[in-house]
């Protein structure tokens, strides 16, 4: 197990490398894109392990990505205070809503979360268009968001510096869920997951647990929203539909739900596969994505990660 | 007061159309534990058969048999071909799937019927109508009242019916005493199926036909499911009229037309939070 943990961490430190190679190498288009693989990866990361190891189901996740971002563009709009800020003021918010939305969270099992979460995302840009918020979110209109530019005389551009940012916060927050992940707290969040009954005779607080869960996996989506409102400089009701949500859940089950590995994946897959349907029908783009989806499922019943890892074992079995 | 009895009224008429939505998602999830996310965008599909078919000549009446027997054969296709790999996968595999086939059914129809907002017949003569309800309206509540007393009577005093109710309560058992539990499954499938298209050919009128013309209303079927109980199907129907009601009053006096589908979510997670198995559900004790 030790060795095995080695290899993947050695592995992650190899593609963060990788990684940090590609604003200089790549037009700033892919660069975009790169970008918001990153931040998806990182939304991705919180939806699994809310609902890869925690086994609540979220169809309504991008609320949080919206907020992080609605908090965001609104902060730096009205109070001026300097945009890195911004972003852990945008986690903890989440953090709080997500915990307090996890409260009575508590009491639903599976699917009438699911569905609770479900309504959430479809309420969504109704709630963001409401009148009565106007003057801060804009209404319809939205609000702009400035992009950041870099420090310390850095000659980077700005998109550029925007995705080593959130490489690096990335980088970060997947170190501290796989840190959580291992550890006592782990295993915690996992048994409440496979047997809620026999974790809280285990003397696991359930509750505590399960909200406190739902907080900090709302904080990755809300931070991951902070950055997409810098990246994309706007933010309007209408980008934040249902579809996000579900794009969310896509990504994370495509990628491999109960896996770190697998948000990586996930965010591959929900940033690119709409431009390959895209390319192959002008005509039908969702129903090829729908199709890209279903044969993924069947060909890999738990996702990217959970395939490899069946590889992985196989070819450790053969001699 | 007149205008609060036509709110009422009209809430109770919508109501009818969540109701039939709410009674379909309640069948299948009653069968498979799962929840259709694709049921709106089939009932939608359903709708553009029957308007494709007006366009053609066809009598109403007659497009509208013909279409629910398309929503019946679809409904039974998707649980033959599409779900029928996925009997032993994960739940959250299987709700990929559905999603999936929600992408591909709203692509579908706007590959094949064009995005553009449609109007579409209703059948009902204006006359019918009185000053509370239009002639629309009233044909529409009796539709959705008729339909739901038939699917009733179907489960309650035909042997395919009890078939039915038997093969998604015990399937083991069914199996033993010869009921071919997989076909009753699909059985149940089709007729949702065909639940969900009278629901939308009944809304068309009055939302217009669009491959999206579903997604506010599935919601609302979720609300109305819910709010019953998910496993009781009286209960989703009483529901959706609750829901029906809810809504039009809430629009009409409490929040304004924008906000009415967060009503929705608002009584969705006060109903589960006070009362997790819906008003009527029975709360489900496992053995462990």
């Amino acid at each position: 197990m030790a060795g095995s943990n080695r290899t993947s961490l050695i592995a992650a430190a190899a593609l963060f490398l990788l990684a940090a190679f590609i604003p200089f190498v790549v037009s700033s288009f892919h660069l975009l894109q790169a970008t918001m693989v990153v931040i998806y990866a990182i939304a991705l990361l919180g939806l699994n392990i809310l609902t890869g190891y925690n086994g609540q189901i979220s169809l309504g996740h991008g609320a949080f990505y919206a907020i992080g971002a609605y908090v965001t563009a609104i902060l730096l709009e009205h109070t001026g205070i300097p945009y890195w800020t911004a972003i852990p003021i945008s986690g903890a918010v989440c953090l709080v809503v997500g915990f307090l939305f996890g409260l009575p969270a508590l009491r639903l099992e599976g699917l009438y979360l699911a569905l609770s979460t479900f309504a959430l995302a479809v309420a969504t840009p109704q709630l963001l268009k409401f009148r009565g918020v106007e003057h801060w979110t804009g209404g319809v209109q939205g609000v702009f968001v400035p992009g950041p530019n870099a420090p310390f005389g850095l000659p980077l551009a700005s998109d550029q510096w925007l995705y080593l940012l959130a490489l690096a916060i990335a980088a970060l927050l997947f170190l501290v869920a796989w840190n959580l992940l291992r550890g006592s707290t782990g295993i915690a969040i996992t048994a409440i997951r496979d047997h809620p009954i026999a974790a809280a005779s285990m003397g696991i607080d359930v509750a505590l647990y399960k909200s406190v869960t739902f907080g900090v996996s709302a904080m990755y989506t809300g931070i991951a929203g902070s950055l997409g409102a810098m990246v994309t400089q706007f933010v309007a009701p209408d980008s934040f539909s249902f579809l996000l949500s579900l794009s969310f859940l896509v990504g994370s089950v495509i990628g491999g739900v109960s896996s770190i590995a697998g948000a990586i994946f996930g965010a591959i897959f929900i940033q690119f596969v709409p431009n390959i349907a895209d390319h192959i029908s002008k005509a039908a783009t969702g129903a090829v994505y729908g199709l890209f989806m279903i044969a993924f499922m069947i060909v890999m019943p738990t996702g990217v990660a959970g395939f490899l890892r069946l590889v992985v074992r196989k070819l450790r079995g053969a001699p | 007061m007149d205008a609060f009895l036509h709110q009422l009224l009209a809430g109770l008429a919508n109501g009818g159309i969540y109701a039939a939505l709410g009674l379909a998602l309640v069948m299948i999830f009653q069968a498979t534990h799962l929840i259709n996310f694709a049921q709106g965008e089939q009932a939608m599909f359903s709708a553009y058969v029957a308007l494709i078919l007006i366009r053609a000549g066809v009598p109403y009446w007659g497009a509208f048999v013909i279409a629910l027997v398309a929503a019946f054969v679809i409904g039974v296709a998707i649980e033959r071909i599409v779900l029928r790999p996925f009997v032993r996968a994960p739940v959250l595999t299987v709700v990929v799937v559905f999603l999936g086939m929600l992408f591909i059914i709203n692509s579908l129809a706007g590959w094949l019927f064009t995005y553009s907002v449609q109007a579409f017949p209703s059948p009902f003569p204006t006359g019918l109508g009185n000053r509370y309800l239009s002639g629309h309206e009233i044909g529409m509540l009796i539709v959705t009242l008729g339909t739901l007393a038939a699917v009733f009577a179907f489960f309650r005093f035909t042997t395919l019916g009890l078939a039915m109710r038997a093969a998604a309560q015990n399937p083991e058992a069914s199996r033993l005493v010869g009921i071919r539990v997989g076909w009753m499954l699909a059985f149940g499938w089709g007729l949702a199926g065909a639940i969900g298209a009278i629901a939308a050919i009944m809304a068309a009128p009055i939302v217009y036909i669009e491959p999206n013309m579903m997604a506010g209303t599935l919601l609302y079927g979720f609300a109305a499911a819910l709010l019953g109980g998910i496993n009781n199907p009286w209960g989703a129907v009483i529901g959706g009229f609750i829901v029906g009601v809810i809504e039009n009053i809430a629009g009409a006096y409490i929040v304004g037309t924008e906000l009415k589908l967060s009503v929705a979510l608002v009584i969705i997670v006060v109903v589960l939070v006070t009362r997790p198995a819906g008003l009527f559900g029975r709360s489900i004790v496992t053995r462990v």
